[in-house]
């Protein structure tokens, strides 16, 4: 089986002009991710765990590495390299990313909100709600909620707004930052249950858990970062 | 996806202009005006590609020359260099080889503009209404009847109240006057949509709603859209892919996404900072 996604030395560093400062984030990172398997990463905060993700999905530039993705054609596109129109044709289509925190627009009904992903696919409007309401059922999001923007949701019932929204478009590659991080051990739950089953549609999923038993229950490969070189080298200088 | 409109190497510069006008301005020089001839390098080397059903974000401040090159491309003002091709269905318009006629032709039909300034979009002395049925005159539409329905089809799209279609939007609020200006822009269906700083000025709740309208109407009709603007709010709300402007130049260009995550340049960098 070929990898979705092969990262090879991936570097990332923020260069702060005004503050005249290189703050290195993840450095030197390799690995791959396979349809229908879960590679988590783990690490310390700070090891630049989330951004590995956000360079996957050109939120952040990559500074040095290659980030090669294979699509449905068998075409290999390195993301680090690819146009911007390129980019935003595979977050239509190929990639979903469900962050630590929605960001959705503050007036849209959470059913919407869930559902637009499939709009912009071109599902029909009512297909979509009805994709929509099922997932968000599954999900354990009360139905008197679904008429309502997420604004004022909690932090849980938030997260499973993301989830289903990242979720509902079957993306090939899915990226997901701590997507448990604030639910109930039954939700949860829910959510092993709900990426057992994706997995076993040969969606490939690149992922952080809050929880090394998380961990333990889903993941098919672990990849360990490192804090950057820098920072350990200062941390070796001010414990001599 | 399919290209609407190709601008390559636009520039317009005020005043005579001098050898020294390029050198002496831009970002580096923390200036637009030519210190040897006292010209205004309103815009330089500005470049860009639109897609179809796109909204592209253009961002900077006063002064950094992003309105003017929304302007000459509604041909409100005439470039000093550069080419813009217009890709129209089967046909390719050069935008700036075009002579008044064939520039008229355009705006009335094929492209819409909202102005910041309502007085600049609107005609105060007719009504509502009138605004949009002088649009839809200069189109095809000759039918009174078919006009009016028209009209009031389009005011009820963007939440104009059917009651005052026959009132001088000089009476309404500055929302309003916004609605009345994108139900105008919108009466040919352009593929193509002008958006110079329109929710700026206006009360909170009141942009909130017009940004919605946009939204909504580039999701039906897939209109692609310029949106101008010093608000970095609008765009992350708006446009998928952005460009940040200062002193005439562009000096960041990408998702809109990571130009508010990981801004490259210094100045955005600076933008991004003091709007958090």
């Amino acid at each position: 089986m070929q990898a979705v996604l092969k990262i090879e030395a991936l570097s990332k560093h923020f260069q702060l002009h005004e503050q005249g400062k290189l703050i290195p984030s993840c450095a030197n990172v390799d690995l791959e991710v396979y349809p229908g398997e879960l590679t988590a990463l783990i690490g310390p905060t700070g090891a630049g765990k989330s951004s590995v993700l956000k360079c996957v999905y050109r939120t952040y530039i990559p500074s040095s590495g290659r980030i090669l993705y294979r699509d449905g054609d068998g075409r290999l596109s390195d993301l680090a390299q690819a146009s911007e129109y390129r980019m935003l044709e595979l977050r239509q289509d190929d990639i979903g990313f469900v962050t630590q925190f929605l960001h959705c627009l503050p007036r849209k009904a959470a059913l919407d909100v869930v559902a637009e992903p499939l709009l912009a696919r071109g599902e029909s409007l009512e297909a979509a709600r009805r994709m929509a309401a099922e997932l968000l059922a599954w999900l354990n999001v009360p139905e008197r909620l679904w008429g309502v923007p997420p604004a004022t949701f909690s932090g849980g019932e938030k997260q499973r707004i993301n989830l289903a929204r990242g979720l509902i478009a079957r993306p090939r590659l899915l990226l997901l930052d701590e997507p448990t991080a604030s639910l109930d051990p039954a939700t949860t739950d829910r959510v092993v249950e709900l990426i057992g089953r994706i997995k076993g549609e040969g969606i490939a999923m690149l992922a952080i858990f809050h929880h090394p038993e998380l961990v333990h229950r889903l993941a098919d490969r672990v990849v360990e970062l490192t804090p950057p070189l820098v920072a350990a080298e200062l941390l070796e200088i001010c414990a001599s | 996806m399919k290209k609407v409109l190709e601008v390559r190497n636009l520039s317009k510069i005020h005043g005579r202009g001098c050898a020294h006008c390029l050198d002496s301005t831009g970002p580096d020089m923390d200036s637009n005006i030519c210190r040897h001839c006292g010209s205004v390098v309103a815009a330089h080397g500005v470049s860009f590609d639109l897609h179809a059903g796109e909204i592209l974000g253009i961002i900077g401040e006063s002064g950094s020359g992003k309105s003017t090159t929304v302007r000459t491309l509604f041909f409100d003002e005439t470039p000093s260099a550069g080419e813009a091709i217009f890709f129209d269905g089967q046909r390719q318009w050069d935008l700036f080889a075009l002579n008044a006629a064939e520039q008229r032709w355009l705006r009335n039909r094929r492209f819409g503009m909202v102005y910041q300034n309502a007085h600049l979009g609107l005609n105060f002395k007719v009504s509502a209404g009138g605004n949009i049925a002088e649009r839809l005159l200069m189109s095809d539409f000759s039918h009174y009847g078919e006009i009016r329905r028209r009209a009031r089809q389009l005011l009820a799209r963007t939440e104009v109240l059917a009651e005052r279609m026959d009132e001088s939007p000089k009476q309404f609020s500055g929302g309003m006057q916004q609605r009345v200006q994108i139900a105008k822009a919108l009466a040919t269906q352009p593929p193509l949509l002008f958006l110079d700083e329109v929710t700026t000025g206006l009360d909170l709740s009141v942009q909130a709603r017009i940004l919605d309208l946009i939204l909504e109407i580039q999701q039906e009709l897939g209109t692609a859209m310029i949106v101008v603007t010093h608000d970095l709010g609008v765009i992350r709300l708006l446009a998928g892919r952005s460009i940040v402007m200062k002193y005439g130049r562009i000096i960041e260009s990408g998702l809109t996404d990571q130009i508010l995550e990981d801004p490259q340049h210094a100045y955005t960098q600076r933008l991004v900072a003091s709007s958090l």
